[in-house]
């Protein structure tokens, strides 16, 4: 078997939650981030700066694996060939609910990350 | 796996098959039955526990309601006398810490045990007895703390016990501790019914309900019932430090010996916001419910309320800086939590927009239920908008403490949560009692709730607007608020009228009355399948194919009730469930479910005596308690789980034949131990937060101490990976049948165990560490303690499972306990390799 760009569709519950939980990831990293800088900068070598740009890489990291999610799940979805509601009692109508569940909270998500990055874009010191 | 039957060529049902049937459901009532006499309280079964848990906290809600009575009248004119300040106090506290942790959410988890079962067509959620061991959990911490302020001795700091005034023993006196044991206890009921659920959503739905085909109850509650294992343990990890620090001087908030305040606050609201949404996405899951029922089609967007569901789950963790922003954080931080709380107005938008859809396309009938519903949303779109407002740092620092907020969260949780409340009351009352509430009463009820409400609560945006603080026991007059006061009296008092009909038509006497039809509302989802004064859930239990099996097979119900689906009869005695898989619903095992029993009601009463006990320092009361509890607590898991069954299979009807004994991953409990465990590390890992928290806020947060050293910790490290290695190789070595060498290893590994935590103790212990001098030791001895404590729990296990060996209970084919234990191991080891890592190395990196 050769290698895979794509990794192929697993079975389970789990990935219903990708965006969400890449969110939760970026948002507490920024928070930490922030926060232990605010807190220690006068002990470190650095300005804000590279506060402001490291939440910016985090963020490009975050929104490229949340749209990576997002294209699996399209992919699950099937390109969006099928129209919900997706009710059938059968495992291919049960993975196209769960593919464009997906693809929704990972829009969500995409949303969510920028909206928790742009500050960095306006606040350019911990108490102004 | 099945073939549908066909209503017109099926013969009729000759004698034969009558009596058969007879016999069947003769059995199945005596199995399923409820005790009579006194015993009647030993019941475990759903309905019997969801309908008591209601009424708790339905009478708690009455309590906390004519606090806020006293609390309304004391501030109707400026200046009045009627409660003393510390009266007022003790009021306002108890009312709020009430309302959240004894209406709010328990009245989910109760509705949720009464109702789910049906819904996901199970005769029973998968461990009743923890649900019953919950219920009296939650009576005994409830009465204790409601009863406090009968003894003048209420917490009276605030619901949300801000230090250093709660810290302070001579300021906030045994109400406080009152306050953090008798909620910590609540909490672990709480923690108990969301495994219970999430268990039961995932493992135990009819066969057949897909993933998609979830009823939207059931996806909300698998969501709420997730958040509540993220959101609680912060709290209790919060309790536990304030109660160390109030009992024994540990100075984890104090700044004069390096602690801080505002961990407490963290701890708080990163339990406080998520619990907002803990209550308000169950409420909002009853009205996905009611909704489609009266608009009588599907509900319109079923993916996009999972999508809002999951998604409002998430981003409500990412809110709670924004009960903090006055508390002096970095602005950057601030804005972080702005934008969470912006952003999480999107998920919430859509399911308001989903409902208005389905209703537009539908054909609505209007009833109580929607009247409920639908005012509650009205109220709650304001309360989302005031909430878009103070999600606005410069706007918060105006309104922050003031009436504003007393109005805006009232707002949300009264439209919110208690008018859908009051929604699912109606609509469900048939599955209680047969018959239906008053329709007059219920739309009286409504309009004074809802003028009375609006009238009570919008002054307080302008009282708050014009300077008026919260928690104050009166005001001069001629400050602007006089009037806007009094009219919020006359309407908190019409309100309170409306829940006064509320009462009046529940507890009508309805002898006389007609019983309803089995399906009053013409729903379409599986609950209206089962019949009220019938104690087995469902018939027999159908294979689903639909999401409103109601309105899509005619036929169903019949089939059902005919006992022609799955497992029809009880004929070895057992009340039994079908355990199925997470995804697609395929049938795996038949599950034995637990039935009546005095053993919880006899653990809550010892672990309540020994949490009381603690409360006044009776230090031998609490011991013995404790002794007791535990003692039953090992005879409820002895006699009541793992037993090995009579037979390999059974069959379960229409040639099916399943497995009575499942261990490993697909059983109930390993889901039930790696649910608890993810909620027992989240407790741990606000333990962590706080090492790291008090590392950032000093330049050298040890205080110079070298303790605990690195040798000490690592040594501890070392055994504890040792022991867990052993664990994990005495299951295969059990699988493989070789018991001796099971039975030594797991000897070896307990003596490991014993061994790893007397280093994990030697490092603070001969480092002389001192919790009480400064915050550092404090820390390092709290999570210390923490491991060790589960170290000792793992220690229990690895007993009980020798035990078992002994006893021909845990062989190799019949070994749930040890995959189990092993499970919990893995978690343990996380713990240490954590704790001692970071004790250890982390000082010195730094």
């Amino acid at each position: 078997m050769g290698f895979r760009i794509l990794p192929k569709e697993i079975e389970t519950l789990w990935t219903l939650f990708t965006g969400p939980a890449i969110w939760a990831v970026h948002f507490l990293f920024c928070y930490v981030w922030a926060a232990i800088y605010c807190a220690k900068r006068d002990q470190l070598q650095f300005g804000m700066v590279f506060v402001r740009g490291g939440i910016g890489v985090a963020t490009v990291i975050a929104l490229v694996l949340v749209a990576a999610g997002g294209y699996l799940a399209w992919r699950q979805w099937g390109f969006g060939v099928n129209n919900p509601p997706h009710n059938k009692p059968t495992e291919d109508s049960r993975t196209l609910f769960q593919g464009f569940s997906t693809l929704l909270l990972s829009a969500l998500s995409f949303v969510a990350v920028v909206f928790t990055a742009l500050p960095t874009l306006f606040i350019q010191a911990c108490w102004p | 796996m099945s073939d549908v039957l066909d209503p017109a060529t099926e013969t009729r049902a000759d004698t034969d098959d009558l009596e058969r049937r007879r016999a069947q459901e003769k059995r199945l009532r005596e199995v399923w039955a409820t005790p009579g006499g006194w015993r009647y309280w030993t019941s475990v079964n759903n309905t019997d526990i969801g309908v008591w848990y209601a009424s708790a906290a339905f009478l708690f809600m009455l309590f906390a309601g004519v606090l806020a009575l006293l609390v309304r009248t004391q501030l109707a004119v400026p200046d009045n006398d009627f409660l003393s300040a510390d009266l007022f106090n003790q009021a306002f506290t108890l009312h709020g810490t009430v309302m959240m942790f004894l209406f709010a959410v328990p009245i989910f988890e109760s509705f949720a045990i009464f109702v789910l079962p049906g819904m996901l067509g199970t005769r029973e959620l998968p461990f009743p007895r923890l649900s019953a061991f919950g219920f009296w959990s939650f009576a005994i911490g409830g009465v204790f703390v409601c009863g406090s302020i009968l003894f003048n001795a209420a917490p009276s700091a605030g619901w949300f016990m801000y230090p250093p005034l709660a810290t302070n023993k001579e300021q906030i006196g045994i109400g406080a501790d009152i306050w953090l044991l008798g909620l910590s206890f609540i909490e672990v009921a709480s923690l108990a019914a969301a495994v219970e659920l999430i268990v039961g959503i995932m493992k135990f739905r009819a066969p057949g309900m897909r993933v998609n085909m979830m009823p939207l109850f059931a996806w909300y509650l698998l969501i709420v019932a997730g958040m509540i294992l993220f959101a609680f343990p912060p709290l209790i990890a919060g309790d536990l430090l304030f109660e160390l620090q109030r009992l024994f001087d540990w100075p984890f908030f104090d700044p004069a010996r390096g602690g801080d305040p505002l961990l407490w606050q963290h701890l708080f609201w990163i339990f406080g916001h998520p619990e907002v949404y803990i209550v308000f996405l169950p409420a909002i899951a009853l009205m996905a419910m009611i909704v489609p029922t009266f608009a009588q089609r599907p509900i319109v967007g079923y993916s996009w309320i999972v999508l809002a569901a999951v998604g409002t789950g998430f981003l409500s963790f990412g809110l709670w800086v924004h009960h903090m922003f006055t508390t002096g954080l970095p602005a950057i931080s601030l804005a972080f939590f702005s934008a969470a709380s912006e952003a999480v107005a999107i998920p919430t938008g859509v399911q308001i927009f989903v409902f208005i859809a389905t209703l537009l396309a539908g054909r609505v009938i209007f009833s109580v239920p929607m009247l409920f519903g639908a005012g509650g949303l009205v109220i709650f779109v304001i309360g989302g908008l005031t909430g878009v407002m103070v999600a606005i740092a410069p706007f918060d620092w105006q309104a922050h403490d003031t009436y504003f907020i007393v109005a805006h969260l009232h707002y949300v949780l009264i439209g919110g949560m208690l008018f859908p409340i009051v929604a699912g009351l109606y609509y469900y009352f048939p599955l209680i009692s047969g018959k239906l509430l008053s329709d007059r009463l219920g739309k009286i009820a409504f309009w004074l709730m809802f003028t009375g409400f609006n009238i009570g609560f919008f002054p307080m945006h302008l009282t708050g607007l014009r300077g008026m603080p919260r928690r104050v026991f009166t005001y001069p007059p001629d400050m602007g608020f006089d009037w806007l006061n009094l009219v919020s009296t006359i309407g908190a008092f019409v309100f309170a009228s409306g829940i006064l009909v509320i009462v009046v038509d529940v507890v009508w006497p309805r002898k006389k009355q007609p019983k309803a039809p089995i399906n009053p509302w013409d729903a379409g989802t599986l609950e209206w399948l089962t019949a009220p004064d019938e104690n087995w859930g469902m018939r027999s239990i159908p294979e689903i194919r639909t999401r409103y099996p109601l309105w899509q097979e005619k036929t169903l119900r019949r089939e059902v009730d005919e006992g022609r689906w799955y497992l029809p009869d009880a004929e070895e005695g057992h009340r039994e469930a079908l355990m199925t898989s997470v995804l697609d619903g395929e049938a795996q095992e038949v599950f034995r479910v637990p039935g009546v029993s005095v053993l919880p009601i006899l653990c809550a009463v010892f672990l309540g005596g020994a949490f009381i006990a603690m409360t006044f320092e009776a230090w031998w009361t609490t011991l013995v308690c404790s002794v007791i509890f535990f003692g039953f607590l090992m005879a409820w898991i002895w006699i009541g789980t793992a037993q090995i069954p009579e037979k390999e299979k059974k069959d379960i009807g229409r040639g099916v034949s399943l497995p009575l004994y499942v261990s490993g991953q697909p059983s109930a409990g390993w889901w039930a131990m790696f649910i608890t465990m993810v909620g027992d590390g989240t407790a741990f890992a606000s333990l962590m937060f706080g090492y790291f928290f008090y590392w950032t806020i000093h330049a050298d947060f040890t205080a110079g101490s070298e303790a605990p050293g690195a040798f000490w910790p690592l040594t501890s490290l070392a055994l504890f990976l040792a022991a867990w290695a052993l664990m994990a190789v005495s299951k295969r070595v059990n699988t493989s049948g070789r018991t001796t060498l099971f039975r030594l290893l797991l000897m070896a590994s307990l003596a490991l165990t014993v061994a790893a935590s007397l280093a994990g103790l030697a490092g603070p212990w001969f480092g002389g560490m001192d919790p009480t001098m400064h915050i550092y030791p404090a820390i390092v001895w709290v999570i210390v303690a923490w491991t060790i404590a589960h170290a000792a729990v793992g220690v229990v296990m690895q007993a009980f499972c020798l035990v078992a060996s002994y006893a021909g209970r845990l062989t190799a084919r019949y070994d749930k306990d040890i995959h189990n234990v092993v499970l919990y191991w893995h978690f343990l080891m996380v713990t240490a390799a954590v704790t001692f890592a970071v004790i250890g190395l982390f000082p010195r990196m730094v």
